[in-house]
């Protein structure tokens, strides 16, 4: 297997892995709190993240590796269809900029650090916050076992086999979060995003003027998509409506995750968020030139055996070895950052919604962070033993189930923000038929994201998603209308003891 | 009221029908590509706009 390294790749891989693992470490001293050992500082950073932290920070951790080959690898493989994640990352800022500056000052006045923590808040509802926590862990651990596969992807292209450089690599990454927290992806995000930013910029450049400019490329891909058949650059009709709600239904979800929800709370103030929302689509541009490297592969006529070989068979074809070497780590450390804000998410949602709830609620400030860099710990380790154990189909198919669970955490996360209307036991409710229902519609779907629904003799299918969570909420205005307030009276009490605490 | 502007991408973009063509062409991309892509920085203006008549606010 030596044969196919190419040293001066490596050489590059092995600089830039050095530099961002050295940086990790360096992390837990920079903006310096008085101690790490608070949860506030290790899971937040300390709340002080301004605009450019903040932007670096989210953008790093919400286009993740795993987008830069999974998206093309869409594109690649079905066209058009793939770009719903165009749409997709445009609509959710100005969602963000409506709903998250509400949510940081609740949280910041308040003292919330997880989602659990705000609905305890809202609804004074143990019930609540523990369906809203397990849910946002247990939809996270498919997430970080996918940006592993981005890197496996990566390293793999460097010419390295085996399973040690993956090991390795996510022993570094497990060793500096613990020690750094929060800090250590939010200074290495700056490397990444500009490393990816480099590698896109030549790749939209460099690469149509080696295949004959844009309309060739288009022109090659709407060739390949013919003569297999399948495909296409413009979409099919039956794919009009599929597109719309994926694109709907990952908008809706996107920052009701720990990570992405752990940047905003981490960042300095309401105003930080919106001018975020404003800023933030710089890296939809990005993701949009990104994606077209899928018929940049046809035109290349390159020759894959799995559609997540395309961006980096793409380097190594039209690139010089060390341009490659300097792509493969972008993606690499691309993986890095978000795994590492996903477990930190993980890790506060364990700590402060079961730990502190269920088994030690005297816990002080130091003990939750403890318990926070040590879960971080064991999530990261879990999600490694299922890359290297289970087949990745597994992974795919529990992150596709993981953005309908944590798309049901919506009704009680942000509902609240807008009117006291609903009550804990109808929200529950909600969640509960959205969860339950929307992974049964999956399951018996064959485990695909669309189901079919026939109006009149017309089919047209819908993102389970969007589907679970219109059942989610019915259930839940339902439930409020039937139950009557008074046997909530005590769901109240617990509100006011909630606040008087805090 | 501003505020309702924020809705203006999802209008423009969640109607497919609006932008499944490939004429006009612009710098080589079909008009579904460049469509798209151009309200990336528009949903930005507007996002802008939206900002800076709100901030006084908060």
């Amino acid at each position: 297997m030596k044969a196919n390294i190419d040293m001066s790749a490596l050489a590059v891989f092995i600089f830039f892995f050095v530099l961002v693992t050295a940086m990790g470490f360096f992390a837990s001293r920079w903006r310096r709190a008085e101690s790490l050992d608070h949860l506030d500082e290790w899971g937040l950073g300390g709340r002080k993240f301004g605009t450019w932290i903040t932007w670096f920070l989210v953008g790093g951790d919400f286009y993740t590796a795993y987008t830069v080959i999974a998206v093309p690898a869409l594109v690649y493989a079905i066209g058009a269809y793939g770009f719903f994640a165009l749409p997709y990352t445009i609509i959710v800022y100005p969602l963000v900029f409506a709903v998250m500056p509400l949510l940081w000052k609740a949280a910041k006045e308040r003292g919330y650090v997880t989602a659990g923590d705000v609905v305890r808040g809202t609804y004074g509802s143990r019930a609540l916050e523990l369906a809203v926590a397990s849910t946002g862990v247990i939809a996270t651990m498919p997430y970080i076992a996918l940006q592993l596969i981005g890197m496996e992807v990566a390293i793999k292209a460097l010419g390295l086999t085996g399973e040690m450089p993956i090991i390795l690599a996510f022993l570094v990454l497990a060793l500096y979060t613990y020690s750094s927290g929060l800090r250590a992806p939010a200074l290495i995000a700056f490397v990444k995003d500009i490393m990816i930013y480099i590698v896109v910029l030549a790749a939209i450049i460099v690469v149509p003027s080696k295949l004959g400019g844009y309309s060739a490329v288009f022109s090659a891909a709407d060739a390949a998509f013919e003569a297999k058949g399948k495909g296409g650059i413009l979409l099919d009709p039956t794919q009009l409506v599929p597109y719309v709600t994926l694109a709907l239904g990952s908008a809706l979800a996107a920052f009701m995750y720990p990570h992405t929800l752990t940047g905003i709370f981490a960042s300095s103030g309401a105003n930080t968020i919106r001018k975020n929302a404003v800023l933030l689509p710089a890296y939809t541009l990005l993701l949009g030139l990104l994606a077209l490297l899928g018929y940049m592969g046809h035109a290349a006529g390159l020759q894959l055996q799995s559609n997540n070989d395309v961006v980096p068979t793409l380097f190594k074809t039209l690139f010089p070895g060390w341009f490659a070497g300097f792509a493969f780590s972008a993606i690499a450390i691309g993986a890095l950052v978000p795994a590492a804000v996903m477990s930190i998410g993980a890790a506060n949602l364990f700590t402060r919604n079961f730990w502190k709830v269920w088994v030690n609620p005297d816990v002080t400030p130091a003990g939750e962070a403890q318990v926070a860099k040590i879960t971080s710990m064991l999530v990261k380790v879990g999600a490694l033993v299922a890359i290297l154990l289970l087949p990745t189909q597994f992974a795919l198919d529990l992150q596709l189930l993981g953005g309908l669970w944590i798309l049901q955490t919506l009704p009680a996360l942000v509902f609240g923000l807008y009117t006291s209307w609903f009550r804990a036991p109808a929200l529950l409710a909600g969640w509960a038929a959205g969860f339950i229902g929307g992974s049964a519609l999956v399951w018996s779907d064959g485990l695909k994201p669309l189901h079919a629904l026939a109006f009149d003799g017309v089919t047209v299918s819908v993102y389970t998603g969007l589907l679970a969570l219109a059942l989610n909420v019915t259930v839940a205005v339902a439930v409020n209308l039937i139950v009557p307030a008074k046997e909530t009276a005590d769901d109240d009490l617990h509100v006011a003891e909630a606040e008087s605490r805090s | 009221m501003i505020r309702l502007l924020l809705l203006a991408p999802y209008i423009g973009l969640l109607w497919v029908p609006f932008y499944n063509f490939e004429e006009p062409k612009l710098f080589g991309f079909p008009f579904f590509y460049w469509y798209q892509l151009a309200w990336v920085p528009l949903t930005s203006l507007i996002t802008y706009f939206v900002y800076r008549s709100v901030r006084h606010e908060s």
